[in-house]
């Protein structure tokens, strides 16, 4: 020994750099795909103080790479068809979409080379499809005054017409679609509570979100799950679905959410905007309006004079929703 | 008369029909004459104070009445009237 002082370390590396090493490997992945899900969960302290004893926890949706919850459904969809043999070389995957299903598909199908053609209706905002058209994605515009039922009646009509050219997996109708949060978003809530959530809420969109959460969250323990719907038909909660008044999605099954909340835009809005002033989480409307409902469901165990853990879902950010400057007004929505 | 557009939620108050013509020199006017014939109609689109609910988007010919004179904006005849939700629903 020449007197210096050494430091044995195992891997034969110095320890400093094997510190340093250690996180750069957790955070590297082969694909974008890799970075889907595992999202966190952020306690919501600011909309939790109308709601004393009772614990508001929301899933960052927002921090999936294609910026929603959509893409865990989209990855889940492509990887099972890839699977089945549904996607051979050549042929396209198709679905309607009036935006982040879109974005998501075109982001995985960028990914696994898989070529996608999206239907939509002509008002979504411009900044959707530019977003999707960014990923290579081909898209179909259909009438904007039939909204998204149409867009799915235009995609169908499409696949009727060249079966050979489409793989339509509609995602109103997919197992793989609720079995994304069958196998994730829930154990991934259980885990992040330690299994003390008692109360789930979440939007119906195409419903997979709150059918295969509430599903495995069922299984795992007694919480509560609940499905919130616009209030009415004519509403401007974008992504969420008014069933009574809509094709209902197959993969919707009624019995499988302990209660339905019927949510008004306007207190969905006015949530969404009170979550980037008091949270700093600017999301979109439909997330506001999933906040506004774990709010409601805390303030009634409030009243009931119970503890809970309430959790709900941000699908996605609030800049999605951009509204066209004044010198823009020739825009189509 | 100009000829409005419904969208399919509205639907429900028109007997399904996706295009009705109503008279009314205003889109206030209107509206108030869409209501007289299709009672429950002007609740969904117009908020308690009788302006157009923010997530609702009237359009004559084409143009966005907030970017024009809004519920004061001049309808004139044979013009077309969409009110289109600001969203498509469904994700």
């Amino acid at each position: 020994m020449n007197g210096m002082a050494h430091v044995i370390d195992p891997t034969g590396e110095p320890a400093g750099l094997a510190i340093a090493r250690a996180p750069v490997l957790r955070g590297r992945v082969d694909s974008v795909t890799e970075l889907i899900g595992d999202t966190p969960l952020v306690r919501l302290r600011q909309i939790e103080r109308d709601c004393p004893g009772v614990e508001l926890w929301a899933k960052c949706e927002f921090a999936n790479p294609g910026g929603s919850v959509k893409d865990r459904a989209a990855l889940r969809i492509i990887q099972d068809a890839l699977a089945r043999g549904d996607l051979p070389p050549g042929v396209r995957l198709i679905d309607s979409t009036s935006g982040n299903t879109g974005i998501a598909y075109s982001m995985v199908g960028a990914a696994l080379d898989v070529p996608i053609t999206l239907v939509m209706p002509e008002n979504v905002s411009n900044a959707r499809k530019q977003i999707t058209r960014a990923y290579g994605s081909e898209i179909i515009f259909s009438d904007p005054m039939e909204g998204s039922d149409g867009a799915i009646v235009h995609a169908r009509r499409l696949v009727d017409a060249r079966p050979d050219r489409y793989y339509y997996p509609n995602q109103y109708a997919n197992d793989s679609n609720w079995l994304a949060h069958y196998h994730g978003t829930a154990p991934e809530i259980w885990a992040q509570t330690g299994g003390r959530v008692t109360h789930f809420v979440a939007g119906v969109g195409t419903s997979g979100t709150i059918m295969g959460t509430s599903r495995r969250l069922h299984e795992l323990g007694a919480v509560h799950c609940a499905g919130l719907q616009p209030d009415d038909a004519m509403h401007g909660l974008e992504g969420l679905k008014h069933v009574p008044s809509s094709l209902v999605p197959p993969i919707y099954d009624g019995a499988v959410v302990d209660e339905t909340l019927w949510m008004p835009t306007e207190e969905g809005w006015d949530m969404a905007e009170r979550l980037a002033h008091q949270e700093a989480l600017f999301v979109g409307h439909s997330a506001g309006a999933n906040v506004a409902g774990a709010l409601r469901l805390g303030k009634r165990l409030v009243a009931e004079g119970k503890p809970g853990v309430v959790v709900t879902v941000l699908c996605d950010r609030g800049d999605r929703y951009f509204l066209p400057l004044r010198w823009e007004k020739h825009y189509v929505w | 008369m100009a000829t409005v557009r419904i969208p399919t939620p509205l639907r429900k108050y028109t007997q399904g029909k996706e295009e009705v013509s109503v008279t009314g020199s205003s889109v206030r006017e209107l509206l108030a004459n869409l209501e007289s014939a299709h009672p429950g109609i002007k609740e969904r689109i117009c908020d308690e104070a009788g302006a157009v609910r923010r997530f609702v988007n009237v359009y004559v010919a084409d143009e966005d009445i907030r970017f024009l004179d809004n519920l004061d904006t001049a309808v004139k005849d044979g013009d077309e009237v969409s009110i289109v939700p600001a969203i498509a629903g469904g994700r």
